[in-house]
């Protein structure tokens, strides 16, 4: 039976002003039925107040391959982060 | 209404959902997929919740200091007041589903009623249920429409299935002296008011799923008043070995 269903990726958002965050994958026949189940196996100790679900064909992923060429030019620079900058004690939630 | 009717009145309610959560919780890693299988328990937990609450009343109600445990483990067949329907065994997912749906559509507009129930306990429950009944009722709805108008097996399996657990399904509308004293007491809703609309939204359900409604309209009763199937002493059976075998024991 689930070998005729296709997989879904789920995203809870756990709270408001929070982003939706992957949290696993399941089978359903359709869309309707994928909140459903992901609402059973993902939110059943209260984990959150959102549910997308996406078809995991249409999400399309970087290559393993490619990690090199997309990834390590990021590694020295460091003038990207926002480290050299000292902050005053009053500033929270940084 | 008497105090001995006002217990009565409660342990149908508690029964109903005691019973079917006891069937429900005989799926759990029996389901038909993974996710199914964690729904239909958690469905279960949700019904088993319900009863702890209306039991835990009606031991308050009754007055001789039975607790939920007392009534819901050491109670035999005669005494338990559930509707036949939910006794039914689980067969298959057809069963299970067809046998969700009458009840749950019966379950909602009853709790939907008993918000507005004279007795403040009542309606506190009912309150807090109604949220999970209304999740069950869109569940098994969705199950009977997508395997009913779904393929030539899953239609043929969920209409015999309808067939055979039809006969169930009015037990639930018929007023007897227990519910027309809850009525008139303010503390349940008059069923005959209720029959339209349980009535309305299983018809549309059925029609949505390409089911027939069976032409049998003689329906089966007993269960309210203590008469059950053959199948509940084997239910019970299960759900109290614990406590028999080992009396009085707690983990």
């Amino acid at each position: 039976m689930s070998n005729n269903w296709p997989l879904w990726e789920v995203f809870i958002r756990s709270k408001n002003g929070l982003s939706h965050k992957h949290v696993g994958s399941l089978h359903a026949a359709d869309a309707a039925m994928a909140v459903e189940n992901a609402r059973d196996v993902y939110t059943r100790r209260n984990e959150g107040i959102s549910i997308w679900v996406v078809e995991s064909r249409y999400i399309t992923a970087s290559s393993p391959d490619q990690a090199d060429s997309l990834f390590d030019p990021a590694n020295d620079k460091v003038y990207r982060h926002p480290t050299f900058y000292s902050l005053p004690d009053e500033v929270k939630h940084i | 209404m008497t105090q001995a009717q006002h217990f009565e009145y409660l342990l149908r309610l508690g029964d109903n959902a005691l019973v079917l959560g006891q069937r429900l919780g005989e799926w759990c890693g029996h389901g038909p997929v993974l996710e199914q299988d964690i729904a239909i328990t958690n469905i279960a937990l949700d019904l088993v919740g319900q009863a702890r609450s209306w039991l835990s009343y009606a031991g308050e109600v009754e007055g001789k200091g039975r607790d939920e445990d007392a009534i819901a483990m050491l109670r035999d067949v005669g005494d338990f007041r559930n509707l036949l329907l939910v006794e039914q065994p689980n067969e298959d997912w057809a069963y299970t589903i067809v046998r969700q749906f009458l009840f749950d559509s019966f379950n909602y507009y009853l709790h939907d009623a008993l918000r507005s129930s004279g007795d403040e306990r009542v309606r506190a429950i009912a309150e807090k249920s109604l949220k999970e009944v209304t999740y069950h009722l869109r569940y098994s709805s969705e199950w009977m429409i997508r395997l009913g108008d779904g393929t030539e097996e899953s239609r043929a399996k969920m209409q015999a299935a309808l067939d055979d657990l039809w006969m169930y399904g009015g037990e639930c509308l018929v007023v007897d002296e227990i519910d027309k004293a809850a009525a008139e007491a303010g503390i349940g809703p008059d069923l005959n008011l209720l029959a339209p609309m349980v009535q309305t939204r299983r018809a549309s359900i059925l029609e949505e799923a390409t089911l027939s409604v069976p032409s049998n309209s003689w329906m089966q009763g007993g269960g309210k008043r203590g008469i059950h199937s053959e199948y509940l002493g084997h239910l019970l059976t299960e759900l109290q070995w614990m406590q028999r075998a080992y009396p009085g024991m707690e983990w």
